[in-house]
């Protein structure tokens, strides 16, 4: 672990509530290595979006983040000043958001707003700037890039924008880039080719991606390590293979069970579903919040649950024994 | 933002099916050219600005120069038998030349309606921005002020003020200035407070932008459109202000040839020289009634909804 490029422990965001504090993320722990990408999977409203504002400082000012170590290429992001957190964010790393066609500012050509981060971070003059756009939106895809440059955001489609977006993040060659959602906004028929770009990228300049996303088909397609979160907490955590091979939680289980295999299923057969509601996260929440949907629920899931761990660094939350959920494949 | 967004092959043939109701010459015409408001009121506005600064080319007279052999000699369109060629819009009951009166009044309300609005926009933006983006407490210190500034009469502040520090332009415009900037919060307020929930105010911050970076990059190219109306609207607001002043012998004082002023100074002769009134009077209407239609134009250019 000692080689991690993002390290997160015991992170947790709390916002208050009138009905009282919502635990969004509860002692959440991550870590990303440079060249590997992370994907964090959960349902919506899982924390999933706030556990990547939170590590890069950007939560709502009601939210309250605490955490043992936020720490990206051996710098303590708790400890740093906002002068220093400014100067790191857009420059070591990075963040691609969920809608394209609200990212950017309307007011302002693409160009200028790509040239801003390039320039401000003290890469180089405004000539440099513009070369460095124009072979980036190249590079992810744009033709006529030099054009673009001149164009205002309206004038361009949500997947170029979303590869304008992608442009950005990348302008300063950061270490760490945190996409959360990229693909949502998107039509499905760009939607794969946004990740495999995004995948590509990653691999090519040998940075750190953090890719959250709800939908576990991306996630077997391009992730490296994969962490199940579920009501703001990670529920199971490993090697992408690992865990859809041999998933130990039953919530994982769930997803994968979700995700339609048309080679592998007869025609006609039913999808998986998980039955149920997220339970609030208003006030102490004790035990695993998995319980009240899991059909293997417990007497001791009431109880506080140690997460487990078995080999390859594959990390689980549940009182299960291990094989309960193994399929014969 | 450009305003004629060129717009894509698919998009044209689609317009060019549903273009039948719709005449081909209006389709193609760049938006603001539909607007006869906004034309006209621009040329009225530029023609006044024009003669204002050209004042002592244009006018024909000295405005301050007293000739009391020459009073109030009617303008030629009211008695064609008295008029005086030098004095094409005659003279008033101090025999100065009324048409230099009047070219140099647009000097004054102009400077007045300009540097007011310049004030009160300064003071309203920054504090409707900052409370916009903010919330909170600062929001609460906004909202605050601009209550207290509404519960404050006008009339009855300038007139206070001016009995302690004496008429002049300079008071006026200061007076004006402060008294007028609670629109500008209101609105930039309101501007700002949506503005800042958009992702790119996000966006701007995982970058690495500061705050005063983010307002003055971020939000307020977004809320322009918005300031532009309102001190269009807060200008024409300061110019009447000020004829009102005027007339009450509170804003700027005699021998400047305030519209305002000139107005006061002719209700003593209203019965038997009528156009002396109605001159003034009328420069100060056209001068409101074009600032607010150039505003109105603009607005209308801007809103989404004005898109076509």
């Amino acid at each position: 672990m000692s080689d991690a490029l993002l390290e997160v422990t015991g992170l947790s965001v709390d916002i208050p509530t009138e009905a009282g504090v919502l635990h969004a993320v509860r002692d959440v722990s991550l870590s990303v290595r440079r060249g590997e990408t992370l994907c964090v999977v959960g349902e919506s409203g899982c924390g999933k979006s706030l556990t990547s504002l939170a590590i890069m400082g950007l939560l709502p000012p009601t939210a309250q983040r605490r955490a043992q170590r936020i720490v990206l290429a051996g710098e303590d992001l708790q400890a740093a000043p906002a002068r220093r957190l400014r100067a790191l964010r857009g420059d070591r790393m990075a963040m691609v958001f969920q809608d394209p066609m609200t990212c950017l500012n309307p007011a302002w050509t693409i160009g200028n707003q790509l040239e801003e981060i390039f320039t401000r971070h003290g890469k180089g003059n405004r000539r440099a700037a513009h070369d460095r756009a124009v072979a980036l939106l190249e590079r992810v895809g744009i033709a006529n890039a030099a054009g673009r440059l001149s164009q205002y955001p309206h004038q361009l489609s949500g997947g170029l924008r979303q590869r304008v977006m992608i442009a950005m993040a990348l302008m300063c060659s950061p270490d760490l880039v945190l996409a959360d959602e990229p693909t949502t906004a998107l039509d499905a028929t760009i939607q794969l080719g946004i990740l495999q770009l995004l995948a590509e990228l990653q691999a090519e300049m040998h940075m750190g991606l953090m890719l959250v996303t709800h939908d576990l088909g991306v996630v077997a397609r391009i992730a490296d390590r994969v962490a199940v979160m579920y009501a703001g907490e990670v529920v199971e955590e490993g090697p992408a293979r690992t865990v859809f091979t041999t998933p130990r939680h039953p919530y994982t289980r769930g997803l994968i069970d979700c995700i339609p295999q048309p080679d592998r299923m007869a025609p006609g057969q039913r999808l998986g579903t998980i039955p149920g509601m997220v339970p609030s996260l208003v006030g102490d929440v004790q035990g695993c919040a998995f319980r009240t949907r899991c059909a293997f629920a417990r007497p001791e899931c009431a109880a506080t649950v140690a997460p487990r761990h078995g080999p390859d660094a594959h990390m689980w939350r549940c009182v299960l024994p291990p094989e309960t959920l193994d399929r014969a494949a | 933002m450009p305003g004629s967004t060129p717009v894509s092959a698919p998009g044209e043939e689609l317009a060019a099916q549903a273009a039948l109701p719709v005449p081909a010459a209006r389709r193609r015409r760049p938006r603001w050219q539909r607007n006869l408001g906004l034309i006209s009121s621009a040329l009225v506005l530029a023609a006044i600005v024009i003669a204002a600064l050209a004042a002592p080319w244009l006018a024909p007279h000295d405005p301050y120069v007293q000739s009391l052999n020459d009073r109030l000699l009617p303008p030629f369109f009211v008695d064609a038998e008295r008029a005086v060629p030098s004095h094409p819009l005659g003279t008033d009951n101090l025999g100065r030349d009324y048409l230099s009166r009047l070219l140099y009044g647009a000097r004054i309300s102009l400077l007045i309606g300009f540097f007011a609005m310049v004030v009160s926009g300064l003071i309203g933006t920054v504090m409707g921005v900052l409370a916009g983006y903010f919330g909170g407490r600062t929001d609460t210190v906004v909202s605050f002020l601009v209550t207290t500034r509404l519960s404050l009469p006008i009339i009855m502040v300038a007139l206070a003020v001016v009995s302690v520090f004496g008429g002049s332009l300079e008071v006026v415009v200061l007076v004006l200035g402060f008294l007028l900037w609670d629109r500008f919060a209101v609105v930039m307020r309101s501007a700002t407070h949506q503005v800042r929930g958009r992702e790119y105010i996000l966006a701007a911050q995982a970058i690495g932008c500061s705050v005063p970076r983010i307002l003055w990059q971020e939000v307020l190219p977004n809320v322009l459109s918005s300031l532009v109306v309102i001190a269009s609207y807060e200008m024409a607001q300061a110019i009447l202000l000020e004829a009102a002043l005027s007339f009450l012998g509170l804003g700027v004082q005699p021998p400047l040839p305030s519209w305002g002023l000139m107005v006061s100074e002719a209700k003593e002769v209203m019965l038997f020289e009528p156009w002396m009134i109605m001159l003034p009077g009328a420069a100060i209407c056209v001068l409101v009634l074009a600032i607010n239609l150039l505003g109105d134009g603009i607005r209308d250019l801007t809103v989404p909804e004005g898109r076509a």
